[in-house]
């Protein structure tokens, strides 16, 4: 095994470890914050950072392939559709009513209340 | 060997995403949830055609990815609009 091989071998390595560490860090930010809009950002992680490396540490395992070309096409559109359907569902939260719980403890104001117009067409809860 | 390493992380990721969708309080949080389990499949479908050395699997995660996209937001057009294909009842009901 050349001295390249070896190389790209141990950055490969690197890819899939911290892709697998950022996966498992934001698993466990999804089950662990105590509400809906915390548990955002810790989605953004994997759909992120986590598709990120784990698709560059396989892009260097393929080598330059149609494999390769794959992959990126996965990986650019999960990485524009990621943040879009997180966006969909925060503000289909938003607008359906759901708050902030510590919204009131962090800022001392009172959540903005819900009206017709910030309702948005149907609001059956 | 590294991409058995992945696998077992996702794994691992999966189960602790499957704890919150099913005990998520609110619908959202399931949605949430939802869409985060079809990206770790994604994830899990091209390692696994790695680890078989069967690349070919590539083209079923871009299916799921395509599909995780599209099932996100008819979920939540449909929960908005109790209707996936039109809302005029809707909006007339609102401006009675």
């Amino acid at each position: 095994m050349s001295a390249l091989e070896t190389a790209l071998e141990a950055i490969s390595w690197a890819f899939m470890v911290s892709g697998s560490f950022f996966v498992i860090v934001g698993a466990v930010g999804t089950l662990r914050f105590p509400d809906f809009w915390s548990r955002l950002h810790a989605v953004s992680i994997t759909d992120s950072a986590g598709v990120i490396l784990l698709f560059a540490g396989m892009c260097i395992q393929a080598g330059f392939t149609l494999i390769t070309v794959k992959l990126i096409i996965i990986g650019v559109f999960l990485f524009i559709t990621g943040p879009t359907s997180t966006h969909a569902i925060a503000n289909a939260a938003l607008v359906s009513g759901l708050r902030p719980k510590e919204a009131k403890g962090f800022t001392g104001v009172e959540p903005e209340p819900l009206t017709k117009q910030n309702a948005g067409p149907a609001s059956p809860e | 060997m590294m991409f058995a390493v992945a696998i077992l992380a996702i794994f691992i990721a999966m189960v602790l995403v499957l704890v919150r969708l099913f005990g998520g309080p609110t619908l959202y949080d399931r949605v949430l949830a939802v869409n985060s389990f079809g990206t770790h499949t994604v994830l899990l479908i091209g390692l696994i055609g790695f680890l078989t050395e069967r690349p070919d699997f590539l083209d079923i995660a871009l299916l799921y990815a395509l599909i995780n996209f599209v099932g996100t937001i008819a979920i939540l057009k449909f929960f908005r609009y109790r209707a996936i294909g039109d809302k005029l009842p809707v909006k007339k009901e609102l401006e009675q």
